[in-house]
């Protein structure tokens, strides 16, 4: 059996060697300034030479390959799999399905109980696309062509997987550590009737698809008693504990490693089933197997963000100070698990106003689990909020920045705590002298170029911004390097490269002599590259081992041969906080053309603004801001995901079905950043790989309304949607193509 | 997957000989449908004829003025011939919006003319479709349809024709070349594609065992004022919603030639003659253009959600249409 041949990222040698090899004495209080400073990734030639292995690509001597099946109706129960035929085709190796394959422990979830893991293990069909059966062949061609002649049988039952607002099924979800508690503060009903401007919409967004580049590929063996797994994942140390757990085994005996992983988005945050399907064939057979999901497969077994339907209230008096602010989110789930998505997030943290109240309500459906999507809740719940805000600016006759400004909040609106820092409207200054924004004509229908119709909007911007505990350590080389391990994970964001800057001046060396190990679940417990948490909970471990390191540095005259090391735990240090309102925000721009004959809308112009704390890469941070932003763009304009009422199932679940915007849609995007000093976490750091999603969906519909004169609150902004409601005024006017 | 046979084939009549030796056979040009198909199980061929470097891949003019374009040309030749740009504009600018760079150095003439829809329904083999299991049903009619037929559907199929060449070939009366056991053949591309009716999955009237060889473009002078516009959910790789092809020759306000045809309405290109026939001889006005285009529309029967596709081709034409005129104009 032969070893992985997954590629290292290691510092220059010649870097090493120049430092000598008997005495360091580094000093580790000193900066070396490498944060703040633009770093190409450190991977990146590995990765443009295509050296970087991902999960799926990494070679095994004696690898087999499993293939899935998946369910094709929306509820009922499995009658019967036909093994037989299929285990007497070529190199079929075996046909695992609920009758026969591994046990699983139940109530394993990083989020609480899952039954989303516990795949393989009964009978019952939750929804189009749940697993029922993994055929293992020698060859990749061999399992495919056996999963797709594998006959599955099933009582079908009736089933009910489409989303409406009015639906009799909607609850109100038990608060709890991933569902905020619906808040009440003033007598909003009171306050909207004396308000002299009220605005009452509904918004509604489609199911979103996280569509990561890699697919979810692991290969998993035994190796010495102890199981050995790569996989594309957020984090691999809760990814190798929930394993341990559900395969009933001694966390230390399994191991997970994830060194490149090409996207993810939230979809790749907890265990997915591809894994616990590669570790069932791999106990089965003994023997390495690789199991990676097809690009449909994707659309029903990874999550997706759920539709929302959102009624938003805003109450102000007629100076644009809000008096009421009500924001009801209904959203679905599956019936395997209840995920939530909080929309109402935003409405939380963004505006004072005198009166405030959320709901949120959801209901079970015979569909996939939705889950965690870039910005979850933040980004379809700005959609709805900083769509009423807009409207609620053209009703007063207020400039929409104007009338943003005039409720910042002195405090937490409903949580009443301080806030870490705020510097919304430093974004705002900025990106408005960026724009151009103090120029414009705020009356819609009133520019034209050719056939296209323009408009600008704006919106802003909000995302918590955490720290979760880590651990990491630091070795101190005799040969005067350091090896940071850090059980981080770089999902294409450039977190390796960055975290390599904050242990550079953490240990007061030069970037070239400190290597960063990451992404190996042996080095101990670590968040995952999630929440928007990641570089910053990682950055205040390795800022705490570097510390503990110059310590222990300091005692000795001479480094042994197998270094010092240094551990660290930020579990107290992160507790013991006195809790604030913490969050990045941001200002975002958009430039609209709309040819109302056709229902064509191309966005000509994005600017982003952003209050992020320290920027630890300004290359890589740039990258993440454009990139969500390009997102946002893609779901105001492209993404949805059709739902078949008759069968339950997607009907376009794949990338020339499910639009995501292509270069071409892309046009000009800027992002930049203000000073945002914040402590709250020692390192500064706020996390940026999410807010760039976030209002940017708003920013564009605002836009289209000021080139149209139509409000359009139900995303994405199709060409029908468009061409039907030309240029109509509302309330009954007139149509003009 | 299923294992399959992979011969190339060096001449015609040896291509046509290797099809005939396998009923499964299908030829394959450049591969990017066919073989995207194979992959998801909608299509599973027993033996793959490659027809790529069969001598099918020059573009010449004929003595009587006609283009003749062989069936292996790639897109992006044909969008780059000097010919073509000239004397028909609107097929350089159809190629050009179709599919990406990548694709278009890989994809064939003939094989753009026998592409399959991308009808979410045909290429889910979990889905009914009548015209990849005849007489399973079609789920589209009471299903997702939003990119569907609006003109001379079946309650047997609603699926579109998903090209951008086919409806510029279709405005110019494009003539299909072919070779059979019995030799060459010809088939104009207006009876190329037959009716859906109760057969969906006959698409074409190509004979058994046919090989398709080239296309032939009359020569026609409208065709040198002629646009190709698509409209479509991104700015790039998506099929149309709507698309149009239009040739217009004025002279003194008054149409004396027109050639019109659309994309995305129907299961082939759509050539609009009656809005030709309302047009020719009458005034060049957007009135004009817009009854053109009514008159044709006349026949659209929309389902629950494609009904925007009325006004759209509708309003695609008056566009183009005043487009050219002001063209012609200067």
């Amino acid at each position: 059996m032969t070893a992985p041949t997954a590629p290292s990222v290691s510092a220059p040698s010649t870097a090493v060697a120049a430092a000598g090899t008997t005495t360091a004495s580094p000093a580790p209080t000193r900066t070396s300034g490498a944060v703040g400073t633009p770093h190409t990734r450190l991977e990146g030639r590995l990765k443009v030479t295509g050296a970087a292995r991902y999960a799926g690509e990494v070679p095994f001597a004696e690898l087999a390959h499993g293939w899935l099946v998946t369910s094709t109706v929306a509820r009922g129960r499995i009658r019967s799999i036909e093994a037989e035929p299929v285990l007497a085709m070529p190199g079929v190796l075996t046909v695992l399905h609920h009758e026969n394959a591994p046990r699983l422990t139940p109530g394993v979830g990083m989020m609480g109980p899952d039954a989303t893991l516990q795949v393989l293990q009964d009978d019952r069909v939750p929804h189009v696309g749940w697993p029922v059966a993994l055929v293992v062949a020698e060859t990749l061609e061999q399992a495919r062509e056996a999963a797709e002649a594998l006959v599955v049988a099933y009582d079908a039952e009736p089933h009910d997987a489409v989303f409406h607002a009015g639906h009799p099924g909607m609850y109100t979800p038990e608060p709890s550590r991933y569902v905020l508690p619906d808040s009440d503060k003033g007598d909003v009903e009171a306050e909207l009737g004396a308000s002299a401007v009220v605005v009452d919409e509904e918004y509604t967004t489609p199911q979103e698809y996280h569509s990561a580049m890699e697919p979810h590929a692991a290969v998993a063996r035994w190796e010495n008693g102890r199981l050995e797994a790569i996989d594309s994942n957020q984090g691999s140390h809760a990814v190798a504990q929930d394993l341990a757990k559900l395969f009933s085994l001694d966390a230390a005996s399994v191991r997970v490693r994830s060194e490149h992983v090409g996207g993810a988005f939230g979809s790749k945050g907890t265990i997915r089933p591809h894994l616990l399907l590669a570790v069932m064939a791999t106990t089965v057979l003994d023997r390495p197997v690789r199991v990676v999901l097809t690009r449909r497969q994707m659309f029903s077994l990874v999550g997706s963000r759920p539709a929302t339907a959102q009624r938003v209230r805003l109450g102000a008096d007629s100076d644009g100070r809000l008096r009421a602010l009500d924001h009801e989110a209904r959203t679905f789930s599956s019936t395997v698990h209840e995920y939530v998505e909080q929309s109402t997030r935003h409405s939380r943290i963004m505006y004072a106003a005198d009166a405030l109240r959320t709901r949120t309500k959801v209901v079970r459906l015979d569909v996939p689990t939705p889950a965690f999507m870039r910005a979850p809740g933040w980004a379809p719940g700005s959609f709805a909020v900083e769509s009423a805000m807009d409207e609620l600016a053209e009703k007063a006759g207020m400039d929409p920045i104007a009338l943003r400004s005039r409720n910042e909040p002195e405090a937490g609106p409903v949580s009443g705590l301080p806030f870490s820092s705020r510097n919304l409207i430093a974004c705002f200054d900025e990106g408005a002298r960026r724009f151009g924004w103090t120029d414009r004509d705020p009356r819609p229908r009133a520019r034209r170029d050719g056939r296209w119709l323009l408009g600008t909007g704006m919106a802003a911007a909000a995302h918590s911004a955490g720290t979760a505990p880590s651990t990491a350590s630091i070795t101190a080389g005799a040969d005067g390097a350091f090896t940071v391990r850090i059980a981080a994970a770089d999902i294409g964001t450039g977190a390796r490269t960055a975290l390599t800057q904050i242990a550079a001046d953490a240990l007061g060396a030069p970037p070239e002599r400190v290597r960063v190990k990451i992404a190996d679940s042996d080095f101990g417990p670590a968040f995952l590259a999630g929440g928007s948490m990641g570089t910053a909970s990682w950055a205040w471990a390795i800022t705490e081992a570097a510390a503990a390191l110059g310590e222990k540095l300091a005692l000795v005259d001479q480094i042994p041969a197998e270094g010092i090391t240094a551990r660290a735990d930020t579990s107290e240090l992160v507790s013991g906080r006195q809790p604030r309102e913490s969050n990045a925000f941001g200002a975002q721009f958009a430039e609209v053309s709309v040819d109302v004959a056709s229902g064509e809308v191309r966005v000509r112009r994005m600017l982003g603004i952003f209050a992020v704390g320290r920027v630890v890469n300004p290359l890589t941070a740039r990258s993440q801001l454009v990139g969500g932003m390009t997102m946002g763009l893609s779901m105001a304009l492209h993404e949805e995901g059709i739902r078949d009422t008759a069968s339950g199932g997607l009907a376009n679940a794949d990338l020339a079905g499910y639009h995501v915007a292509a270069n071409a849609d892309v046009p000009v995007i800027e992002a930049g950043w203000v000073d945002d000093p914040d402590t709250y976490n020692p390192s500064g750091i706020k996390g940026l790989g999410e807010i760039g999603i976030v209002g940017v969906a708003a920013a564009i519909a605002n836009a289209v309304w000021h080139a149209t004169g139509v409000r359009h609150r139900d995303l994405p902004i199709r060409l029908d949607r468009v061409l039907t409601a030309g240029t109509a005024i509302e309330n009954g006017g007139a149509v003009t193509h | 997957m299923r294992e399959f046979g992979y011969k190339r084939a060096t001449d015609v009549p040896e291509a046509v000989a290797l099809l005939a030796t396998d009923p499964e056979a299908r030829f394959l040009g450049g591969g990017t449908n066919l073989v995207d198909l194979m992959k998801t199980g909608v299509e599973s061929p027993a033996l793959l004829v490659d027809v790529r470097g069969l001598p099918l891949d020059r573009i010449e003019v004929a003595d009587d003025g006609a283009l003749k374009i062989g069936a292996t040309v790639t897109n992006s030749d044909l969008a780059a011939d000097p010919e073509v740009r000239r004397r028909y504009p609107a097929l350089t600018e159809a190629v050009l919006a179709g599919a990406s760079g990548q694709l278009r150095n890989m994809a064939t003439v003939g094989g753009n003319l026998l592409q399959r829809t991308r009808c979410g329904y045909f290429g889910d083999t979990a889905q009914p479709c009548n015209k990849r299991v005849p007489g399973s049903g079609c789920p589209a009619l009471a299903g997702e349809h939003h990119n569907h037929a609006i003109l001379d559907w079946s309650e047997h199929c609603v699926a579109t024709h998903p090209s951008d060449m086919g409806v510029a070939l279709a405005a110019f009366d494009a003539v299909v070349s072919i070779h059979t056991a019995d030799g060459p053949a010809e088939l104009p591309l207006s009876e190329f594609y037959l009716p859906v009716g109760d057969t969906p999955h006959r698409e074409n009237a190509l004979p058994p065992g046919a090989l398709i060889t080239g296309v032939t473009l009359p020569a026609a002078p409208v065709a040198a004022r002629s646009r190709y516009r698509k409209v479509r959910e991104r700015a790039s790789f998506a099929f149309a919603n709507g698309s149009i092809a239009a040739a217009l020759d004025v002279e003194d306000g008054t149409v004396r030639d027109v050639r019109l045809a659309f994309g995305a309405v129907a299961s082939r290109p759509w050539r609009a003659r009656k809005a030709e026939r309302a047009l020719t001889g009458g005034p060049a006005t957007a009135e004009a253009f817009a009854a053109a285009a009514d008159a044709e529309l006349a026949a659209a029967e929309p389902l629950a959600h494609n009904g925007y596709k009325v006004p759209l081709i509708r309003n695609l034409v008056v566009a183009m249409l005043t487009e050219l005129t002001q063209e012609a104009a200067r």
